[in-house]
Parts: structure tokens; sequence; C-alpha cells
């Protein structure tokens, strides 16, 4: 067994050895800009935020003709291990999408600061600065879910509505409070059920808890459920096609993971920031500090075309509307908590 | 000693030389180059000072859950709840060093040390009690007892003791702080290596010592082997297997120290990720000795870093079966040639 070992260990430096390292002067000007994205702990696949984000790092793909790679981290501590693999490779650009990565992107930013850094969701302390070689990409989701609240109030025959967040942060928090806040504005009398599916990072992650959730608030009378969960969700979307209501989705547009039962998706485009921050470093015009994108910015809204047009009444579209221009036009003031 | 090492160097080796072979055939599976495969392997985890400082790192927890369900195992008992013990003695340790801001690091250290094996044991003192007293069995008890430690201390930390915007605690004080290698030296400097792995590498050898040099040590090696026997020469089986459950449950309990004092220096939630039950995988590699759980830890070690250095190339679930499959091979290995002896 040991020399077996040992033939493996002479086979592997020998390979080592024949193909060193390419020299780094080989890089020309023109070569393409390499991005290095590392994941949020939901992963690749929850058909939601992270997708969202790796849409516009394909978008930036195939539109800037960038190159990029991606790290999916399985455990806390291999966070700062995923970013500091692409930080001492030559990406020049690293994307970590989700709040979680805050301190993780401070102390690589800080070890390289050569390297430009954009963090989605990146978490603000409260008198504390951004480093100036990252970027902080915030959304109002607040203002988007208002609009939700006001669909699915007008929408609602039970006048009984449901949320099922992930896990229960100040984050997830902003969804609700506008998603509440819009319900009581189209219609006082409407009821809103809310519930959490922990308080892990898990809770983004277990649609069996969403379904559990969401079967509940039926029990309750709900017959709009908007979900703000990951991949937690997807459970959510199975209660619906179960028990006939309809729900809402998240982030991306979620109408094809239950065709039929999504009355709308209420879109944060991550993809959008995501393209825009590539763009910025394309054109050298990368600047640390903080983006936030609201419905004004056009980086939160809702679905509504050919496939959920039947399913909104017109009088709920109406009223999303006006509260749209309320909202842009700064005059209504939407709360985050 | 030396025929001991030795066979268990043999394990390791048939381990690593297995693994090898399931990954390469994954990758050429997979359509990917095995060459380049490897060659990255070597250049960024081997040869890597930071990919072998994370290597390191990652092996330092595994040492201390490791040692925890091998010591539990050689006394015939599964300590399936290394991971509650984990979060137990990390949360506590966190808990105490937030309260005593003001102590200098000769004191706080070996303090905050204490308390997190403290808090381990103090996890694994209800099951042992059940053991003892009622026959429990201690794979149900422990198991329970990690769903209560996670979902405990994730109410704490956000009921009470989290930054806002965030899923931990605050920073401990500085003086909490264990030094990394990268202050010694340079060639580690960012790797999350840090003197830890000297306590775990300690506390492997006082594990061997205590087993197999004490009087003590022999009658819970006795127990294992044959509860019955050593009932009849007068070994008090059950108080064994009480203290020997909470033994466990200290070191790992300990376990935290290497996230917590060594590298961001406060307590997250779900920081253990399952460094527990990987102890149970750790122990098993090791045939339950101790310095095999030194190296079968450093295996597990590598391929969670060789995981992730080479998420770019292959996907991750491939490390992941890949672990599984050398459980797999221990197994079956272990099995057939102790049919011979």
């Amino acid at each position: 067994m040991k020399r077996s070992l040992s033939v493996a260990l002479l086979l592997i430096f020998s390979m080592t050895a024949c193909r060193r390292p390419q020299p780094q002067a080989a890089q020309a000007a023109s070569a393409p800009l390499k991005v290095g994205l590392v994941f949020d702990v939901g992963g690749r696949g929850d058909k939601s935020f992270n997708d969202s984000a790796f849409r516009g790092l394909q978008r930036a793909a195939k539109e800037l003709g960038i190159k990029y790679d991606y790290i999916e981290p399985a455990e806390p501590a291999d966070r700062e291990n995923a970013l500091r693999q692409f930080a001492s490779g030559d990406y020049p650009l690293i994307i970590a999408v989700g709040f979680i990565f805050t301190d993780d992107v401070n102390r690589v930013a800080e070890a390289f600061p050569k390297k430009h850094f954009a963090c989605v969701d990146y978490a603000l302390e409260p008198g504390q600065a951004v480093p100036p070689n990252v970027v902080a990409l915030k959304f109002r989701e607040q203002e988007s879910s208002f609009l939700g609240g006001v669909i699915a109030a007008l929408t609602s025959k039970t006048k009984t509505i449901g949320f099922v967040g992930g896990m229960d942060v100040p984050l997830i928090h902003k969804f609700e409070a506008g998603y509440r806040a819009g319900a009581a504005w189209a219609d006082a009398k409407v009821k809103v059920l809310v519930s959490y599916a922990g308080v892990t990072p898990q809770a983004f992650k277990d649609p069996a808890k969403g379904e559990e959730i969401a079967l509940s608030q039926i029990a309750q009378g709900a017959d709009i459920i908007y979900h703000a969960s990951g991949s937690t969700g997807l459970g959510v979307f199975e209660a619906a096609r179960e028990k006939h209501i309809l729900a809402m989705g998240v982030d991306s547009d979620q109408y094809k993971d239950a065709p039929g039962f999504v009355l709308t998706s209420i879109t944060k485009n991550v993809d959008e920031a995501v393209f825009q921050v590539i763009q910025r470093q394309l054109e050298g015009k990368f600047k640390g500090g903080v983006i936030e994108l609201g419905l004004k910015e056009k980086g939160v809204g809702y679905v509504y075309d050919e496939h959920n047009k039947a399913l909104i009444p017109a009088r709920a579209r109406e009223q999303a509307e006006r509260a749209r221009a309320l909202i842009v036009a700064d005059k209504l003031q939407v709360p985050f908590k | 000693m030396r025929a001991l090492i030795k066979s268990e160097g043999r394990w390791i080796t048939a381990a690593a030389a297995l693994s090898l072979a399931v990954l390469l055939l994954g990758v050429v599976g997979l359509g990917r180059n095995p060459a380049l495969v490897l060659r990255l392997m070597v250049s960024r985890v081997l040869l890597s000072p930071y990919g072998l400082g994370q290597t390191l790192y990652k092996t330092t927890t595994l040492i201390f859950t490791g040692l925890a369900c091998a010591l539990a195992f050689r006394c015939g008992l599964f300590n399936i709840g290394a991971e509650g013990q984990v979060y137990a003695g990390g949360f506590l340790m966190t808990a105490v060093g937030l309260a005593l801001p003001g102590l200098p690091a000769v004191l706080l250290i070996p303090l905050l040390l204490v308390v997190s094996a403290l808090g381990g044991g103090l996890w694994a003192l209800l099951p042992g009690y059940l053991k003892a007293k009622r026959g429990a069995h201690e794979v149900i008890t422990t198991m329970m007892m990690n769903f209560i430690a996670l979902a405990l201390t994730n109410y704490l930390v956000m009921a009470r003791f989290h930054v806002p915007e965030t899923i931990h605690t605050q920073e401990l004080p500085a003086a909490a702080s264990l030094p990394l290698a990268g202050a010694f030296a340079r060639t580690f400097q960012g790797s999350a290596v840090n003197a830890s792995l000297l306590v775990a590498l300690a506390l492997a050898a006082a594990v061997w010592y205590f087993l197999w040099r004490t009087p003590l040590g022999f009658e819970l090696r006795a127990v294992g082997a044959n509860p019955e026997a050593a009932r009849s020469s007068g070994v008090p089986v059950e108080s064994r297997l009480f203290l020997i459950l909470v033994a466990s449950g200290a070191l790992a309990g300990l376990a935290g120290v290497n996230f917590i004092l060594g590298y961001k220096h406060y307590f997250e939630q779900g920081f253990a990720a399952e460094e527990g039950f990987l102890g149970i995988a750790v122990a098993l590699v090791a045939k339950n000795h101790p310095v095999g759980v030194v190296f079968a830890a450093l295996l597990f070690a590598l391929l969670s870093q060789a995981g992730l250095a080479l998420n770019t190339v292959i996907p991750r679930e491939l490390f992941e079966i890949l672990q599984s499959a050398v459980i797999f091979i221990v197994v079956i290995c272990q099995n057939r040639l102790g049919e011979k002896a």
C-alpha cells in the first residue's frame, strides 16, 4: 500500500513539474476580464436570489465578453477561504452574494487592496464606512414588497393573506414590513399572517418547512402567500398547487416553478446590479461605496406579463401602479421594519 | 505502540490512496482532465501556504470532534452528540468571554478553554446520567441534545447577543485571541490556522496516555471490550460510562476554540457546520486511536479544502461523494481484515 501511494505521489509531482504555471506577462491587455463569484449559503440552484446573481454574470459573459468562475462554500469558515482563492488568482473583480459575507469581504478587501469587491446585500453597521475597494449593493426591497402587498390585498377573496420569511433577520423584515404596509394601504381590513422558517441560514433552503408553514396559513384562511425565503419557497409553491391558492415569488420571476399558481413575483434585480458592477469595472469606473437600488432605479419591481396578467384584477394593477408613482415621487414613505 | 501506529498508518494510507482513485474516476466521468485536477490539487492545496494553512485549520476542529467520538467508541459508546456539544461549549465560552472584558490573556485563555470543555461536558451530562441510571441509549439522547443545542444557541444569539444585521455575537476582548500561525510564519499569513492546533495535538497525546498508560484508561477499554467481563472483575461499569460520555462531550466542546478564539472571535450561528458529525467518520477511519485521529482528521480536511480550491473546475458534490466513499471503503476493508485476524 505504501509503495502504491508513493508511486501515485511521484506521478502527481511529475505531472505538476512538467506543466509550470504560465508567466504573468503572457496575459495580454486585451485578455477578457475574469470575474469570480462566491455564492451564498443557499447556494446555486435556489431559483431565486443566487440564481438571479448568476444570471447577471452570464449576461455579462454574453454581452460584455467577460469570463467567470464561481465557488459554493460549504461551511462558514469557507466563505473567506473562497474569496481568498479568487483574490490570490487573476480575478480583478470578485463578487460575494449575500449579507453573510460582509465580514469576510472586509477582511479579504483589506488584505488585497488592489482587487475590487462587490457584495450583494452588504450589511452596513451604523457609523461604519465601506472599504474603498468594496461596492455594497443594497436594495429597497420594502418598496417592491409594498406593491406586492397592494396586489395581494386587492386580489384576495378571503381578505386574509400570508407571508413566509426565510431566516428571521432584519433583511427579511424589510420584505415583511413593506408587504404589510402595502396591504394596509390598499385595504385596512385585510389580515396578514406572518411566519418565519427559522433563525439559521438553513431556513433559506428548507422546502419541507416552507410547505408546512404555507399549509398552516391556508388552514387559517390565507388565499395568497408571499414568500421571501430562498428555496424554502419551493415548498410554498407546492402547498399552493395542492390547495389551489396563489403564491407570490421573490427575487426572480418564479412563474415557471408553479405555472398558474404564481400571482406575481416581487423581483430584486440582483442580476442587473451584478451586471452594472461588472460594466463599471470594464469601463474603469469602479468606485467603492454604497449603491442603493429601489423602484426608482428599477433595482426592484414586480412581474406583470402575459403569464400572470389574467390573474391580477384590474383594480389591483391600477392601485399598485398608483403606489409605485407615489413612491418614486417620494410622496409615500415605505417602512423597512 | 509502534505496531499500533503502523496499523493506523496503513488504514489512512489505504483510505487516502483509494479516495484519490475514486476522485480521478469521478473527474474522468465528468469529462474533465485528471492531470489538470491533480496539478491544481497540488498547487492550490499542498504547495500553497494558504491552502495548507486552511487544511490545518480544518484539521484542528476535526481532531477535537474525532477524539471525542473515538474516546466514546473505545468505551463502547456512540456519541452522536458532538455537534451539539461543540455549540454548547462554544456558546458558553463566548458568553463568559464577553462577561469578563478586563482579564489578561494569561488568565482569560486558560479559563475559556476550561469553560468550553465544561460547556461540552455539561451537554453530555444528561445523556450520560440517563445511560448510567436508566440504560437509555446514548444514540437517541445525544442526538436529541444536538437539536436542543442548535435551537437554543440560535435563539440566544438572535434574542440577546447578536450584532444587528448579522448572525453572530459581539467580538470577544482582544485578550481572548489565540495567536494565528501567520504571526510567527509569514508564509501562513491570512490563513485561519492558529494555536488551537497545538491544543488539539496535546489533547490527542493526552487521550492516548490516558487510555493506555493509566489504570482508569485500562478500565475504560475493558468496559468497551466486554462490559460483563469488566463488571465481574469489579469495574463500576455504569459510573465509567457516565464519566466517559461527559469526557467525550468536553473534548467536543473544545472544538469551538478553533473558530471562536482562533479565527473569528465571535460565536456565529451554525459555525460548527456538521464537523461534529464528521468527527464520527474521523474516529471510524482512525479505528478509534488518538494518533490515527490526527491523520484521519488531516485526510478529511484535505478533502474539504481540495473541494473548495477546485470548485471552479469540478462541482463540490464530487468531493462530498468522495467523503462518503472514503467511509465506505474503510468500513469494508476493516471488516474483511477484522475477520481474518
